[in-house]
């Protein structure tokens, strides 16, 4: 009997996903849940795992191929599969190897170093060939050929002679790294959102004491109650949700010639990995307590860590808030994160010294950045929305009473 | 009168190679089948195989063979100390022989046809409306019975083209499959059509007496080929002894008391030729004049031919049709490959047909062989390309044999370095392309090619030879 193992549904935001690398061949047994292909898309890397035990009978797209929502993409035979026998020195069985190279792939991945499982194969069950490692050398060791030339034509111009063999920039190192799926998507999105938004920043600065205070006086208490360390992002993430509610136009979206008030609240916490910038949602953020809202941060991250994160967890989002503290940044200007209307950025707390009660005091201060699309907010409120988040912040009692 | 109405799985029209592969692979796949085939013997028995086993494939190689063997001893032996006195030709035997392999054959497609349990019936069909079959007697035009099935493959084959310049006799002017009982050595033979059949068939009579001049209305000689292979094989053609005319057309041709009389007409005008016997291998058409009543509107293309989707099926659901009856090269290993089709698809699969790695082979000596695309084909395309050739006597094993005509060509794309196309004239070309099928299959590259080990010494290694020429690198051959 034999099962078909399809591509996951992907959400309707997710048009198609790259088929990025096969880890187990036809032949190979396979173990349910073993994951069988990783397929990229937009956002994230999904793995699709085996539905069953059994024996990968055959294999429908290579990789590199693009794939949609239902596709299929292996058969296994769940028939007559047996358990995979131990060696005797208890060793699992190794099913059929990748399959084997051909003699033009040998030489080359050994002539250059190479990792054939970086490669996408367009062969047979997707063997590479000879142009796929080609082609994967053009892409990686390319000199810019175009300014090398520009350089020796100037160079013609200024000296008046045939050209030399010399090449001004040809021995610079440089290395051509085709982007990702992921980064190039990132990339697409955050020039659309300065295309098509009026996008400015005002700032401000918050006096973090009072936070401060409350944590440390409740932060053991907490840890024990909740079982979660009580962070920032919890003040900033009630601060802002409170702001929204006296500002809706913060929390609403453009679309086309109208605007769109979102009468709830997901709030992206914007995380940054390896891959590049991962923002997962808060849903309905105004319902979540301190403790929630911890916990729903720190379980993102772990998701992130272990390559789980869904593309359920990174759409949608009424509002966005970035932290560039982490890495020591004193002050920036966020990208919006389309089709939103605002961000708001927490930098680093330094302790600065203030004027307080017409006294300099030391304080620990945060700067804050409202970037937002000028087409539907106007100034007068953007600069109210921070100015009532840094209220928040520096009186949390206000929090509690919602004034 | 329409009398059982039996109902099965599948019926196949046609026992040939595509018909009867479909059948028994319908069979393995658990379908009741049953096959209906009109081909009569010598003696007027059922003889399953088809075209390939009875009138074709087989009995030219088997001919040609023997043919090549008598022309070996005759004229050629003395070198290798063998020396030969009193060699003759008995012709009846021959043709005996290649009739006993006939037999042999078509006896072996009945076992296996009876150990699937496919029920076969030795009559003419004709497919009707709501997939039924009307089965009529070999011998007479009456109806015998109408059997109806879920699924329905034709595979009635194709017959040689009549032209009505030269009309068949049977005994004097004929075609291709009587062409191969000639009850004596003709003397002077002719032959229209310079195409695959007229060079094999030119071969036998050639090589057991015959003086053979082959009519060809093109211009260019086996246009098919790649130029540089057909050059090559008119070369070696022409060496022997086959005349070898181009641009002719036939005008007329008719018995005499005496001899045929032939007119042509080429650039330089008019001709006339007598012979003792004539060949017409212009080509072959589809069977599908009478295969299906009218009611049944089987949708065929303007040169006859069944018109089928990617899966086989024709225009009526559950009809398919494979092999000579459709468009492609009209050879066994195509029909044999839809014949396994087609049962697939019946069975729920959707497996498209793929004709791009054909191999096509033609048995005379050298024997010629080729897959792929003709450098001709490549250019005009635009393709940048690269080329490698190796002769045949730079390769010591044909050297040995004394089989030394020939050449190895390999084309590659300039850039990929894939193999777009590979050309063998010489002796054993038909088993030597099986490697370079298998090669592209894999997409492999002139340098996969050129880094695998082949055995020395062996007529193989030249493919080896040209594919280091792709790269300039060959090493038995001067630069």
């Amino acid at each position: 009997m034999t099962i078909e193992v399809l591509v996951p549904n992907l959400p309707e935001s997710v048009a198609d996903a790259v088929l990025v690398a096969w880890h187990k061949q036809p032949g190979d047994s396979v173990q349910k849940d073993d994951n069988l292909v990783d397929l990229e898309t937009d956002k994230i890397v999904l793995e699709v795992p085996a539905p069953e035990n059994g024996i990968l009978k055959s294999i429908d797209q290579p990789n590199g191929a693009t794939v949609s929502s239902g596709q299929l993409l292996a058969i296994i035979d769940v028939n007559g599969s047996e358990e995979p026998i131990s060696a005797i020195d208890g060793s699992p069985n190794i099913g059929r190897q990748a399959p084997t190279l051909s003699p033009s792939v040998r030489r080359l991945i050994k002539e250059n170093n190479l990792n054939p499982s970086s490669i996408i194969g367009t062969g047979r069950d997707g063997r590479l060939t000879k142009v796929d490692v080609l082609n994967f050398l053009e892409t990686q060791n390319n000199n810019s050929k175009q300014t090398t030339s520009a350089q020796v034509e100037s160079a013609n111009v200024i000296e008046n002679k045939t050209p030399v063999l010399t090449k001004p920039g040809e021995n610079r190192p440089q290395q051509r790294v085709p982007m990702t799926r992921l980064r190039a998507r990132v990339a697409q999105r955050l020039l659309q959102a300065q295309q098509n938004a009026a996008m400015l920043t005002t700032f401000n600065e918050v006096n973090l004491n009072s936070v401060i205070a409350l944590r440390n006086q409740y932060k053991s208490h907490f840890e024990n109650q909740h079982e979660i360390k009580l962070g920032f992002m919890s003040f900033f993430v009630k601060a802002s949700i409170e702001a929204l509610k006296r500002f809706p136009i913060i929390n609403a979206s453009v679309d086309e010639e109208d605007i769109i008030y979102h009468g709830y609240y997901d709030v992206g916490i914007a995380v940054s990995t390896e891959r590049g910038l991962l923002v997962p949602i808060l849903r309905d953020a105004d319902q979540l307590d301190f403790a929630n809202i911890e916990k729903a941060i720190a379980g993102f991250g772990k998701k992130v860590r272990d390559g789980n994160i869904s593309v359920d967890d990174l759409t949608g989002g009424t509002f966005t808030i970035t932290n560039g503290g982490t890495f020591g940044s004193m002050m920036s200007t966020p990208i919006l994160n389309p089709p939103q209307s605002a961000i708001l950025g927490m930098h680093a707390i330094k302790d600065r010294p203030i004027v307080e009660n017409n006294e300099i005091v030391i304080r620990p201060m945060m700067y804050l950045a409202l970037s937002y699309d000028h087409r539907i907010i106007d100034g007068r409120e953007a600069v109210q929305f921070l100015s009532s988040i840094k209220e928040y912040l520096e009186d949390p009692a206000r929090l509690l009473l919602s004034i | 009168m329409a009398t059982n109405v039996n109902h099965s799985d599948v019926i196949v029209v046609g026992a040939g190679p595509a018909g009867y592969i479909a059948a028994i692979r319908c069979a393995q796949l658990g379908f009741d089948t049953v096959c209906i085939d009109n081909w009569k013997d010598k003696k007027g028995s059922a003889a399953l195989g088809g075209t390939c086993i009875n009138a074709g494939c087989i009995p030219s190689k088997a001919l040609l063979d023997s043919s090549d063997l008598y022309d070996t001893v005759k004229s050629g032996l003395a070198n290798k100390g063998i020396k030969v006195a009193g060699i003759e030709l008995d012709l009846p035997a021959m043709i005996s022989h290649k009739d006993q392999v006939i037999s042999r054959l078509t006896d072996k497609i009945a076992l296996l046809f009876k150990s699937n349990g496919i029920k076969t019936i030795h009559g003419s069909a004709k497919l009707l409306d709501g997939k039924r079959v009307e089965i009529k007697s070999v011998n007479g035009p009456e109806a015998t019975q109408t059997i109806s099935s879920d699924n329905i493959i034709l595979a009635a084959g194709s017959s040689p083209i009549n032209i009505s310049t030269a009309p068949t006799d049977g005994e004097f002017i004929v075609d291709s499959t009587d062409a191969l009982n000639f009850s004596s050595v003709p003397k002077t033979l002719g032959i229209i059509g310079a195409g695959i059949v007229g060079c094999e068939l030119g071969s036998i009579w050639r090589r057991l007496g015959s003086k053979v001049i082959l009519l060809e209305a093109q211009e260019e000689f086996l246009t098919i080929a790649d130029r540089d292979i057909a050059r090559e094989a008119c070369r070696q053609y022409q060496a022997q002894g086959l005349d070898i005319r181009l641009g002719c057309r036939v005008m007329s041709a008719k018995k005499t008391s005496k001899h045929i009389s032939l007119q042509y007409e080429d650039t330089d005008g008019n001709h006339r030729l007598q012979l003792d016997r004539l060949i017409v291998a212009v080509g072959r058409k589809p069977n599908s004049g009478n295969l299906f009543a009218p009611e049944a509107d089987l949708l065929l293309d303007e040169n006859g031919f069944v018109h089928i989707d990617e899966q086989g099926m024709t225009n009526l659901p559950g009809v398919y049709a494979i092999g000579d009856l459709c468009q492609g090269p009209m050879l066994a290993h195509k029909g044999i490959e839809e014949g396994m089709l087609v049962a697939e698809n019946i069975a729920g699969k959707e497996f498209k047909l793929d004709y791009r790695l054909i191999p096509s082979v033609i048995y005379t000596e050298p024997e010629i062989a080729w897959v792929g695309q003709t450098e001709q084909a490549l250019r005009a395309a635009g393709e940048d390309i690269n080329i490698g050739v190796f002769p045949f006597d730079a390769n010591s094993r044909a050297l040995v044999m004394d089989k030394h005509p020939g050449l190895v060509k390999i084309i590659a794309n300039a850039q990929t370095d894939r193999v777009l196309g590979v050309h063998i004239v010489g002796t054993r070309a038909s088993e030597l392309i099986a490697e370079a099928v298998l090669a592209m299959e894999f997409s492999a590259s002139s340098e996969d090619l050129a880094r695998t080990i082949h055995a020395h010494p062996t007529l193989a290694e030249s493919v080896h030879e040209a594919a280091l020429a792709v790269d300039h690198r060959a090493l038995h051959i001067p630069h």
